[in-house]
């Protein structure tokens, strides 16, 4: 039986399209003290480092965990490397958390970052496939037939898309980290959105951002005598599945919703809908937010986009998803999923500031890569199981 | 270069070559191609076919795949996106349609450009089928098809399928 575990420190950059003042080794420095002021510990108190960066063959450096561990204070430490596509900020957490549940370590500081302004991952994850053909065009290119899979098969009016872009958006203008501070939009305004991939419009795609996520992870026995709030770590999960097979289920990847039910089962977690206060969860096309609540088992099947228009998932329904404005505000990839996790930790510690949920005491972080095919998934609380 | 806050920033490009090696199972579909053959392979598992056959390997049941199978021509639109984004070394005027198409005889999708037809006019369920290169142009290489275009044929009801891969 693993031991408890809870994040007692949360420290995020303020996120940009280009933060041209930090090099890369800056960027991690400013969350990971952060985190650690937070945490009001030193370096020093740390047992291990374990970091996390979405794949870019080409930013800056090709071996960040080289480049880092000095910037980290590494000396004398371990320090481990994930690499999970786009879910790797969900899948460090995870690993730094499981560090001290297996009772190796009393205090890990994790971290997630990308300097997307420093090499180009959009394209980098477009270079033509040897002997295919060429027609394939980033990201949104690959996501927006799936969402003409959901639209079809839940016949999920158009406007969705855009009322989900404009509640992140205007979510993202209370929280002073997030990339895009964009009050003025209207769902009006963002029907009239340029179709980019069509179904999917400019206005529903995430920014490109500069960034970084950290944490510090502490035992029960240790976070027992610390003070302060702290974010109990009820269940981690993850899940993954090929990018393609025949009769594959792209909609909703069989590997998300057997992370679900896991993460469910192990927090003993039967209505998520009712039980779970708030949930941050990975949205980088705003189609994702429906397809994903019904992945996640919050709404049934083809119904998610019903909740969109319901209003169910603001910051005042009864489930508010991405309160921070989420990745739609803000994608500095690698960290993507860590802020996830760690708004997650914040909202249960109370400290989610003007877009703190008022009594939130259950929340969800939740994270996925690659071709929908990795899934990263925690449940925090307020007070221990 | 440009400075920010008195930060020097430097733009260093550079360019990558490299090798991929087919491995055996890849070879056959390579051949076909140079043939103006779509050929896709079997899994002797749960004898499902995959074009292209990818790893050589069967993402579901994890055996390597057996039989070579000729699938196509003709194959029917899963789903599709039409794309209106310029990206770096596009060679398709814009806008265009990015087809998943399920070729007959294959049990999953590859991605393949649709002409011959306004965007607009694009369907889940529609029959297309490959218009080729001059056979002097082909190499082992997908690329030997052009595009895809209608046939002409009633749509297929894609029901659950639609947005499958």
């Amino acid at each position: 039986m693993a031991d408890l575990c809870a994040v007692v420190g949360v420290g995020q950059t303020k996120h940009a399209s280009c933060r041209a003042d930090v090099s890369i080794a800056g960027l991690v420095r400013e969350a990971v003290d952060r985190a650690l002021a937070d945490a009001n510990i030193g370096i020093d108190d740390v047992d291990a480092i374990v970091i996390g960066k979405a794949p870019d063959p080409l930013e800056g450096v090709a071996m960040p965990e080289l480049w880092l561990a000095d910037a980290l204070a590494a000396h004398g430490k371990p320090v481990f490397r994930v690499h999970t596509a786009g879910s790797v900020g969900g899948s460090t957490a995870i690993v730094a958390a499981q560090h001290v549940m297996a009772g190796i370590h009393g205090t890990v500081l994790t971290v997630g970052f990308e300097k997307q302004s420093d090499g180009n991952a959009m394209w980098a994850l477009s270079v033509p496939i040897p002997f295919g053909m060429p027609v394939h065009a980033g990201a949104g290119g690959y996501f927006s037939p799936i969402v003409r899979g959901y639209i079809k098969r839940s016949g999920a009016p158009s406007h969705i898309g855009a009322m989900v872009a404009v509640k992140d958006r205007t979510n993202a203008c209370k929280n002073p980290y997030a990339h895009l501070h964009e009050p003025d939009w209207t769902l009006e305004k963002a029907l009239e959105s340029p179709m980019m991939w069509d179904p999917i419009r400019f206005v529903e795609t995430c920014p490109s951002s500069d960034g970084a996520m950290a944490l510090v992870i502490m035992s029960e026995e240790r976070a027992d005598k610390h003070a302060g709030p702290k974010a109990w770590v009820h269940a981690t999960a993850m899940r993954s599945e090929p990018t393609a097979f025949a009769g594959r289920e792209q909609v909703s990847p069989r590997a998300g919703e057997m992370c679900a039910e896991d993460l469910w089962r192990k927090g003993g977690i039967t209505n998520p809908a009712k039980e779970i206060d708030v949930a941050e969860i990975y949205v980088p096309f705003a189609w994702f937010e429906p397809m994903w609540l019904e992945n996640l088992g919050f709404a049934p099947r083809n119904e998610g986009w019903r909740w969109v228009e319901d209003g169910v998932t603001d910051i005042g329904g009864s489930l508010p998803i991405n309160p921070s404005g989420g990745v739609m505000s803000t994608n500095p990839i690698g960290a993507s999923g860590m802020l996830r996790f760690g708004e997650a930790a914040m909202q249960v510690m109370g400290k989610a500031g003007e877009h703190q949920i008022d009594g939130a005491r259950k929340a969800v972080g939740h994270a996925y890569g690659g071709g929908s095919q990795f899934f990263a998934m925690w449940l925090v609380s307020s007070s221990k199981p | 270069m440009s400075e920010a806050d008195g930060i020097m920033r430097l733009r260093q490009p550079i360019s990558v070559t490299y090798n991929w090696s087919a491995g055996p199972n890849a070879t056959s579909h390579l051949n076909g191609l140079l043939d103006g053959t779509l050929v896709g392979k079997r899994c002797p598992g749960c004898s499902l076919v995959y074009f292209p056959p990818r790893n050589g390997v069967c993402p579901k049941c994890a055996r390597i795949l057996g039989e070579d199978v000729v699938v196509g021509p003709r194959g029917t639109i899963t789903t599709f996106c039409v794309v209106n984004v310029p990206f770096l070394g596009q060679k398709i005027k814009l806008p265009y349609v990015a087809a998943q198409i399920l070729l007959d005889g294959a049990d999953i999708s590859m991605q393949h450009l649709i002409q011959e037809c306004e965007a607009t006019d694009v369907r889940i369920g529609m029959r297309v089928e490959p218009v080729w290169k001059d056979r002097s142009e082909w190499g082992p290489s997908l690329e030997n098809i052009t595009h895809f275009r209608p046939t002409g044929e009633p749509d297929r009801d894609m029901g659950v399928e639609a947005g499958a891969s």
